[in-house]
């Protein structure tokens, strides 16, 4: 196929140093289009978000709006989900996650550019590290009680073993459903804008009255590429709205 | 049977599952515009709880698109 709509996935290194033979597959020191794209969507939402409060103004202005804009939105997201304690101690991990995701996912929606996120190695990344400070978190705050999480309150005794099983997989699952959502959501819509992009030139090129025949998936795509802007800000939201659900059993692990 | 002609079949049969997703997407959303209409002031503060919903029941759709790919495309 002439445009393999899984081409724009691969990582090319651009800059790649090889260190010879080690272990692991350490061989090279590489700058590669993921380390770059994750670089410029930080540069961007911390830019962004420093440029736009710098006047502090009382009445502000239309940038420092989106900003304070954004920055209730999560506050009181991470509120409802979490409460004041995980507003106190959670807030700018959360925010943070949001941003970068949010900056990472409206970057890759520039033609030819890479999206970070349709790397399960990086969306993994962060789903773990949310898991692992649930436990870390979960564990240093309650102790021993962090385990009630497992165990609800008010089942029958002959069912509760049964509904710990499930709980104990449902626990463990989390971070591969967490990745899993926010990588394949990416990685579908923009697999599908790349195949309906590919339907335009195949019908133009039947020639004749084709050519009038392929404004269809050309109309299609622009409509797509739309949806995935809400996609990409919607699955942000979704993994930050995740992080402070799990966060929050860290902090209230009863039921 | 040839490998890649079952491949693109399992892919096929794999789609399949998002139907279920869809269904259940369309329950949620469907559910909560009856409930937002009985009482519009109280439905911006279940607007978390939607997305929750929504992104629950819509992985398990995205699970089986991921098969249907990797079938297609390794």
């Amino acid at each position: 196929m002439s445009n393999d709509p899984i081409h724009q996935f691969h990582v090319n290194n651009n800059v790649d140093v090889p260190l010879g033979e080690l272990p692991f597959g350490l061989g090279h020191l590489a700058f590669n289009d993921a380390a770059l794209f994750m670089g410029l969507s930080v540069a961007g939402a911390a830019g962004f978000m420093m440029w736009a409060m710098r006047p502090a103004a009382v009445v502000p202005g239309r940038a420092q709006v989106v900003a304070e804009g954004a920055y209730s939105f999560i506050h009181s997201m991470v509120k409802d989900a979490a409460g004041e304690e995980g507003v106190k101690r959670f807030f700018p991990f959360v925010f943070t996650l949001f941003l970068f995701i949010f900056a990472a996912n409206m970057l890759g929606m520039f033609p030819y550019f890479f999206t970070p996120t349709s790397q399960i190695i990086i969306t993994a990344t962060m789903a773990l590290m949310v898991f692992f400070t649930v436990i870390t978190v979960g564990i240093a705050k309650n102790g021993f009680k962090f385990l009630k999480l497992f165990v609800p309150s008010g089942v029958p005794w002959y069912i509760l073993w049964f509904v710990v099983i499930i709980e104990i997989i449902s626990f463990f699952s989390r971070p591969l459903s967490h990745a899993v959502r926010l990588w394949a959501n990416v990685l579908a819509g923009h697999l599908v804008l790349k195949v309906f992009a590919g339907f335009v030139p195949m019908m133009a090129a039947a020639g004749g009255i084709w050519i009038l025949g392929s404004v269809l998936p050309l109309t299609m795509t622009v409509a797509l590429y739309a949806l995935e802007f809400l996609v990409a800000f919607l699955q942000a939201y979704v993994f930050a709205l995740l992080t402070c659900i799990y966060l929050n059993d860290a902090l209230h692990p009863g039921h | 049977m040839d490998v890649e002609a079952a491949k693109m079949i399992g892919a096929g049969i794999a789609c399949i599952g998002m139907g279920g997703a869809g269904i259940g997407v369309g329950i949620i959303f469907g559910n909560f515009l009856q409930g937002a209409l009985r009482n519009p002031s109280e439905a911006p503060k279940q607007f978390g709880n939607l997305i929750f919903g929504f992104a629950v029941t819509e992985a398990l759709g995205i699970f089986s698109l991921l098969i249907a790919l990797l079938l297609m495309f390794t």
